[in-house]
């Protein structure tokens, strides 16, 4: 016994005493019990208190009529069905949220295989690229929409420029259409708080990307371009399945962050004009803040979370069902 | 066409990117310029260089946006939460690379499950938790929600920085009669630095950027983060662009200057885990 250090180390027991004391076996469970839950502990409180308990709490405000103050009257699951049956506001923000994801599956992601494909061979001022297309990543949200807010302005803003210049130089009001008030228009809102959150997110995508496209291996390149490949069917026969698992689970994590986006939709328009821009997100936080249904809200907040863990379910049975991913 | 694929001309390549570069710098271009405008030159050229440049607006902007006082909160903010987050998730990280807690196994799952849990899920019930303990509106309640959201990210990037290490280094340590605390302090520190700054500089922007949760928990102008101020700002000066456009640029030119310092860092940190939508 005396031969292991860790018990030499760990209590005064004098060497050459054969039997374990009562010390001695507590000093070496809280040593290899205790002391290292003691590192956890205050990360795991924290992180408990803030996330875990009130996620628990969720489940059973969101079967209360709830106000935020005083007392909650349980009311079954009368909030989800006022939710999917009765609340035509709510349908229309998860639709928003659908094409919000719909928009985000694509656009983005079509920018970010071209630009990275096209950067990958790019040897002199790769390194200025990569940071200059990831630079409105960095940026705090408040301020990319302000710059957008006030390039889309229907008064000063590059379209209305543009429909100036038609006027003045070209003597024709075709370009008109330009100078129109995109955030201000219940047809164009969302689309346009859609451009600037990408305008900020797709470069942070192409890094992601190119990082992805850098482990392939040089010589599946060399063997397509033996076979007479073009750089077309290089792009779709080696660089799409060499950087999959990348590209699915960013797909995955986009498709959730689409049901939970609130940012840009607030700073810009507040889910407005006449709710044209309404997402979840935003709808939920009106029903906290504005018309204090915090019970609702928690059935709202429960839902988003439920298409979370749906596209989360989708990747893991593709998964499962042998898809590389 | 002729041949040509022997060595694919890359000029292309290089057209199309460089437009890319103008789409994405060049609304920033224009608000930097614009920062140097005067109101008055604004309106006649407001997407153009600054033809009579002006420094007016910045002061101006700092007084009306009172950034004396929300830089500092933002700041506290900063250095709070970093602080904080590296030592709590610094000791997790640690505990899990060395010391085999029993059950370690379903704390790491803890955190993958936590980290996927959205704000919404449990934001209603915290905002009603943190209104009856007297954490909204103080600063140490925000920074302790951030320390909380970035908790998972840090301890899984530490912990991954930490098994690295041989363990041949820690045991002569101990061997010299080290104890764990000077072990740490004195070996795993100096070692794993580059992690803990990757941390720090994630979860520092992070906080600095925030909007949505300092939004919905802070309700006092004194205590507003800068994000937060700004966005408040500019729903009142919304139409006096050189005014926002100097604020803007006060705002993010620290940001950028540490971003385009160390872009290696923050862009693997980034892409590791502290990824937001």
């Amino acid at each position: 016994m005396a031969l292991n250090p860790e018990m030499a180390s760990a209590a005064p027991v004098p060497p050459r005493t054969y039997v374990r004391s009562a010390a001695a076996t507590r000093a070496r469970f809280l040593r290899q019990k205790v002391v290292p839950w003691l590192f956890i502990a205050p990360i795991l409180l924290v992180h408990f208190i803030v996330v875990i308990v009130p996620s628990v709490q969720s489940f059973y405000y969101s079967m209360t009529d709830w106000s935020g103050i005083g007392a909650a009257e349980w009311v079954g699951f009368e909030n989800f069905q006022q939710m999917i049956f009765d609340d035509s506001s709510y349908r229309s923000a998860l639709f928003n949220n659908v094409k919000w994801l719909l928009v985000f599956l694509t656009v983005p992601f079509a920018m970010a295989l071209v630009a990275a494909q096209l950067l990958a061979p790019v040897r002199k001022g790769a390194m200025w690229f990569r940071t200059l297309l990831f630079i409105p990543y960095v940026l705090p949200s408040v301020i990319n929409a302000n710059i957008w807010r006030n390039l889309m302005s229907p008064r000063l803003g590059l379209g209305a420029q543009v429909a100036q210049w038609g006027e003045n130089t070209l003597g024709t009001d075709q370009l008109a259409v330009f100078g129109t008030a995109f955030l201000g228009k219940t047809e164009t809102a969302l689309m346009s708080i859609a451009f600037v959150d990408n305008w900020h997110f797709w470069g942070f995508l192409m890094v992601l990307f190119l990082t992805a496209m850098q482990g392939i291996s040089q010589d599946l390149y060399d063997a397509a371009k033996i076979d007479g490949a073009n750089r077309l069917n290089e792009f779709i026969h080696v660089t799409i399945p060499g950087i999959l698992p990348t590209l699915a689970f960013m797909m995955m994590l986009v498709a959730i962050w689409s049901f939970l986006v609130f940012d840009y939709v607030w700073i810009l328009t507040q889910g407005g004009p006449a709710n044209s821009s309404e997402v979840l997100g935003s709808y939920l936080y009106k029903q906290v803040f504005n018309r204090f249904e915090a019970g609702y809200a928690s059935a709202i907040g429960l839902s988003m979370s439920m298409f979370a863990g749906i596209i989360i379910g989708i990747f893991a049975l593709l998964r499962r069902r042998g898809w590389e991913i | 066409m002729f041949g040509s694929r022997r060595a694919d001309s890359l000029v292309p390549n290089y057209v199309i990117l460089l437009l890319l570069v103008v789409f994405t710098i060049g609304p920033l271009v224009v608000l930097v310029s614009n920062a140097f405008k005067s109101p008055q030159e604004l309106i006649a050229n407001p997407l153009g260089l600054p033809m009579r440049p002006t420094l007016a607006n910045f002061p101006e902007a700092w007084r009306v946006g009172e950034f004396a006082t929300t830089i500092g909160n933002s700041v506290f903010l900063v250095v709070t939460t970093v602080f904080v987050e590296l030592v709590l998730t610094g000791l997790a990280a640690y505990s899990l690379a060395r010391l085999n807690p029993p059950g370690q196994n379903g704390f790491m799952g803890y955190m993958l499950v936590g980290s996927t849990l959205p704000i919404w899920l449990f934001l209603v019930p915290l905002f009603y938790m943190w209104s009856k303990m007297g954490l909204t509106n103080t600063l140490y309640g925000l920074a302790i929600l951030y320390v909380a959201f970035n908790a998972p990210f840090a301890t899984f990037l530490l912990r991954a920085f930490m098994v690295q290490i041989p363990r041949d280094f820690e045991d002569a340590a101990r061997v010299d009669g080290a104890n764990e605390v000077s072990v740490f302090t004195r070996v795993i520190l100096p070692l794993t630095w580059p992690g803990f700054l990757t941390v720090g500089l994630v979860v520092g922007l992070g906080v600095w950027n925030e909007f949505q949760t300092a939004l919905i928990f802070t309700s006092n102008p004194k205590l507003f983060p800068v994000a937060l101020s700004y966005y408040k700002f500019t729903s009142r000066f919304g139409r006096d662009w050189s005014l926002t456009s100097a604020a803007a640029f006060m705002m993010i030119a620290p940001v950028l200057i540490l971003f385009l310092a160390m872009q290696r860092r923050f862009i693997a940190g980034l892409s590791q885990g502290g990824i937001k939508g």
